[in-house]
C-alpha cells in the first residue's frame, strides 16, 4: 500500500518537475525543477531496489551537475524578451520534434507490452543478502582492483595535464613570504623619530 | 592466483607506474632545472620496464581473474612500444630546450616523461587487456595522455589546437567504442574476451550472429579504427601531425599505433575470432582504403609531417592486409610489419627533427629539402634509405614487411586483396621517390642549421641500418619472436 502511494508521489513529481522545467521561462527556476525531478527519481529507484543508482543521482546529478548548472545558467545574460520571439518560425520545427517524440512513445509502449529486449544474464548476479552497494563496492575492490587502480592513473594524468596546460608564471603577483615576515626584526621596519611640536617630519 | 602473483605479472606497469609518481614528485621539487634529469630517469625505467618481460610478466598467463593476460604476444607489442616510447624521450629535450619563447628553458618541462610513462602504463594494458573494461581503461588512460602532449607547446596556436581538435574527436571515437562494448556485454552477458568468444560461437552455431552482437563488433572495431587511423576514421590523422611538436608526433606515429594494432589484433582473433566472417570484410575495406587514401592523399603535400600521417595512414592499410588473413601467419605478419614500421617511422622522425633553419626554428616544408644531398650527405642517404624502405623497395627491409603481409593473405586465399595491395603500393612509391628526387637532384634551398647532437645522429644511423639490406640478419630471429607471440593468440 505505501509502495503505491510512494510510487504514485513519487512519478507524479518526477513529471510534473520534467514538464515545469520546460516551461518556465526563467532559466533559473528551470535549473531549480530540474533539481526537484532529480531527487524524485532517485525516490524511485530507492523504491525498485536500487540504491545504489538513487545515491549517485543525488550526488552525481544533485550535488554536482545540476549545480554547474546553476552557475552556469546564472552568468549567462538572458534577454527575456528575446526568448519569446521567433516562435511561429521555430513551430514546424517544434511540431515536428513533438511528433517524433510521440512516435518514439507509441514504440516504446507497444515494444514493452510486447516484452523487453532479450539481454543476457549478468556476469556476477546481486547476492540476495547484501545491499546492492556494498555488492557493487565488493566487486570493484576486488576483481576489478587493477582497473580500479588505472582509473585513478587516468585522473592522475587529468591532474597533470591540467597543470602543465594552464598554469603558467604571471609577473607582479604578491605572494607572502611567511619565513621572510617573520625573520624581519623591529629595527629594520621601526623607526623612533622625535617629532618637534609644530613641525612636519620627513619620511 | 593470489594478488601478489598478479602482481608480479604485472610488473612493467608496476615500474612504470610507480616510476612516474617518483619522477612526478622529483619535477615538483626541483622544478624545471630536473627535466634533462628526469628524462634520462625515464628512459632508464622504460629499460626496466623492458627487463621486466624476461621474467613472468613475459609469459605468465592471466593475471586480477582474467582481466589482463601476459603472454608472448603481449610482450613482444610492449617490447616495441617501449622501443618508440624511449626514442621519443630521447629525442624531445633539444627540440622543447631550442624553442625559447617559453622562457630560457625553452618549453623543456619535467612532465614530459611523465606523461609518456603513464602513456605506456596504458599501452601495456591495452596489448595485454582480456577484458573489454582492462581495454577501455588502459586506452583512455594512453588518449588522455595524447591530447595532452599534442598541446604541450601551449604557446604555439598549432598546438593547442592540435590538441583541442584531438580531444573532440578522440572522445567521439571513445563514446563509439564504448558503445559498441556495452553492446557486446549485453548481447554476450561478459566482457572477458574468452567468454565473449564462446558466446560468439554459439550465436554462430546457432544460425549466424545476433544483430546486437554485431552491431557491437562494428562499433568496437570503429573505435579502435580511430585510433590506428584506418581509412574512414583517419581525417584527424594530419592535422595532429602537422601541429603537434616534432618528438610528440613522432612518438605518435610509433607507439600508441603499435598498441592498438596489438589490441585490434587480439579483439578480433581471441574474442571476436568464431565471427572471422562477419569482421573480415570490414577489416578488408579499412585495409583497402587506407591504402588508397594514403597513397593518393600524400602525394599533394607540401609538409613533410603531413606526408608522414598520410604515409603512416597507408602503412596500417598493409599492416591490415594481414590481419584480414585472419590466420596465424597472418597475425605473425602484422607483427612483423609494426616492428619494421617504428624503425621506418622513427628514423624518418628523426630526420625531420634536423630539418631546421639557421636560428634553429623547425622547417617543415618538403621545398626546404632541396639539394640536401650536397649540404647534408649522411642525412640525405638516411632519408633516402628510410623512404625506399617506407616504398616497400626490394633490397630493404620495408619490402620485406610487404611480403610478409602479402604472402599471408594469399595463403588465406585473399589473392585480389593483396593484387591490390601491390598495385597501390606502386602509386605511393611515387611520393617516397619524390622527397629522394628533391634531395639528390633539385637545386639546392638555404642549408640546414649543422648538427649538434651526436645522440639524434647516432639514433638515425642505427635507424637506417635496422631498415638497409643489414636488417635481413634479424629477419630469422623477428620471425621466431613473432610466431611464438602469433602462437599465443591461437
Amino acid at each position: 500500500m505505501i509502495e503505491a502511494v510512494a510510487f504514485y508521489l513519487f512519478a507524479t513529481l518526477v513529471i510534473a518537475a520534467g514538464a515545469l522545467t520546460v516551461l518556465v521561462r526563467n532559466p533559473v527556476h528551470s535549473v531549480l525543477w530540474l533539481i526537484v525531478a532529480f531527487f524524485n527519481a532517485a525516490g524511485l529507484m530507492v523504491l525498485v531496489g536500487a540504491e545504489f543508482i538513487a545515491m549517485l543521482l543525488v550526488i552525481v546529478y544533485v550535488g554536482a551537475i545540476a549545480v554547474l548548472f546553476l552557475f552556469v545558467v546564472m552568468m549567462l545574460d538572458i534577454d527575456f524578451a528575446a526568448l519569446r520571439a521567433g516562435f511561429v518560425r521555430y513551430l514546424p520545427l517544434g511540431a515536428l520534434l513533438a511528433l517524433v517524440l510521440a512516435a518514439e512513445m507509441v514504440f516504446a509502449i507497444a515494444a514493452w507490452t510486447a516484452g523487453g529486449i532479450d539481454l543476457g544474464a549478468r556476469i556476477a548476479p546481486t547476492p540476495a543478502a547484501k545491499p546492492n552497494i556494498e555488492a557493487v563496492g565488493a566487486l570493484l575492490y576486488t576483481h576489478y582492483l587493477f582497473v580500479f587502480e588505472a582509473a585513478g592513473l587516468v585522473l592522475l594524468v587529468a591532474l597533470i595535464g591540467a597543470v602543465v596546460l594552464t598554469q603558467r608564471k604571471r609577473g607582479g603577483g604578491r605572494p607572502q613570504n611567511a619565513a621572510k615576515q617573520i625573520a624581519r626584526r623591529p629595527e629594520d621596519a621601526v623607526r623612533n623619530i622625535d617629532a618637534p611640536v609644530g613641525e612636519g617630519i620627513e619620511l | 592466483m593470489t594478488y601478489a602473483a598478479s602482481l608480479a605479472l604485472t610488473l612493467p606497469e608496476m615500474i612504470l607506474a610507480g616510476g612516474a609518481l617518483v619522477l612526478l614528485m622529483i619535477a615538483a621539487f626541483a622544478g624545471d632545472r630536473s627535466a634533462r634529469a628526469v628524462h634520462w630517469l625515464a628512459v632508464a625505467l622504460i629499460a626496466a620496464a623492458g627487463l621486466a618481460l624476461l621474467g613472468p610478466a613475459g609469459n605468465g598467463g592471466d593475471a586480477f581473474g582474467g582481466l589482463y593476460r601476459a603472454d608472448p604476444f603481449a610482450a613482444f607489442a610492449k617490447l616495441l612500444i617501449y622501443v618508440a616510447a624511449a626514442v621519443s624521450l630521447a629525442m624531445a629535450p633539444d627540440f622543447f630546450a631550442r624553442d625559447t619563447t617559453g622562457g630560457p628553458q625553452g618549453q623543456l618541462r619535467a612532465e614530459y616523461p611523465v606523461l609518456i610513462l603513464l602513456s605506456a602504463v596504458g599501452m601495456g594494458m591495452m596489448v595485454s587487456a582480456v577484458d573489454l573494461l582492462t581495454l577501455y581503461v588502459g586506452l583512455e588512460l594512453q588518449n588522455l595522455v595524447a591530447y595532452i602532449l599534442a598541446s604541450f607547446m601551449r604557446n604555439n596556436t598549432r598546438s593547442a589546437e592540435a590538441g583541442l581538435k584531438y580531444f573532440v574527436l578522440s572522445a567521439l571515437a571513445s563514446g563509439i567504442l564504448l558503445y559498441g562494448i556495452s553492446l557486446l556485454y549485453g548481447f554476450t552477458a561478459t566482457t572477458g574476451f574468452d567468454g565473449i568468444a564462446a558466446a560468439v560461437a554459439t550465436q554462430v552455431e546457432g544460425g549466424g550472429l545476433g544483430a546486437g552482437t554485431l552491431i557491437g563488433l562494428v562499433f568496437l572495431l570503429a573505435g579502435i579504427a580511430f585510433k590506428i587511423a584506418a581509412v574512414p576514421f583517419h581525417m584527424w590523422t594530419p592535422d595532429i601531425y602537422e601541429g603537434s611538436p616534432t618528438p610528440v608526433t613522432g612518438f605518435f606515429a610509433s607507439a600508441p599505433k603499435v598498441a592498438a594494432m596489438a589490441l585490434f589484433v587480439r579483439v578480433t582473433v581471441e574474442a571476436l575470432g568464431p565471427a572471422t566472417d562477419a569482421w573480415r570484410q570490414i577489416i578488408i575495406f579499412a585495409a583497402l582504403a587506407s591504402i588508397l587514401l594514403g597513397a593518393f592523399g600524400a602525394i599533394g603535400q607540401g609538409n613533410i609531417k603531413r606526408m608522414l600521417a598520410y604515409s603512416s595512414i597507408n602503412n596500417i592499410g598493409f599492416a591490415l592486409i594481414g590481419l584480414a588473413a585472419g590466420t596465424e601467419a597472418g597475425v605473425a605478419a602484422v607483427m612483423s610489419y609494426m616492428a619494421i614500421y617504428i624503425a621506418m617511422t622513427l628514423g624518418s622522425f628523426l630526420v625531420v627533427l634536423q630539418m631546421r633553419d639557421a636560428d634553429g626554428r623547425p622547417i617543415e616544408t618538403i621545398a626546404s629539402l632541396s639539394g640536401l644531398s650536397q649540404s647534408r650527405r649522411g642525412l640525405a642517404a638516411a632519408f633516402a634509405i628510410f623512404m625506399f624502405s617506407l616504398a616497400g623497395i626490394p633490397p630493404l627491409l620495408g619490402f620485406w614487411a610487404k611480403f610478409l603481409v602479402f604472402d599471408a593473405a594469399v595463403a588465406a586465399g585473399l589473392w585480389p586483396l593483396a593484387a591490390i595491395g601491390i598495385a597501390a603500393s606502386v602509386i605511393s612509391a611515387f611520393y617516397y621517390l619524390k622527397i629522394v628526387k628533391t634531395m639528390y637532384f633539385d637545386d639546392p634551398a638555404p642549408a640546414y642549421a649543422p648538427a649538434n647532437s651526436v645522440l639524434e645522429g647516432g639514433l638515425i644511423a642505427l635507424a637506417a641500418t635496422a631498415v638497409s639490406p643489414l636488417g635481413y640478419f634479424a629477419v630469422p630471429a623477428l620471425g621466431v619472436v613473432t610466431a611464438s607471440a602469433a602462437r599465443a593468440l591461437f
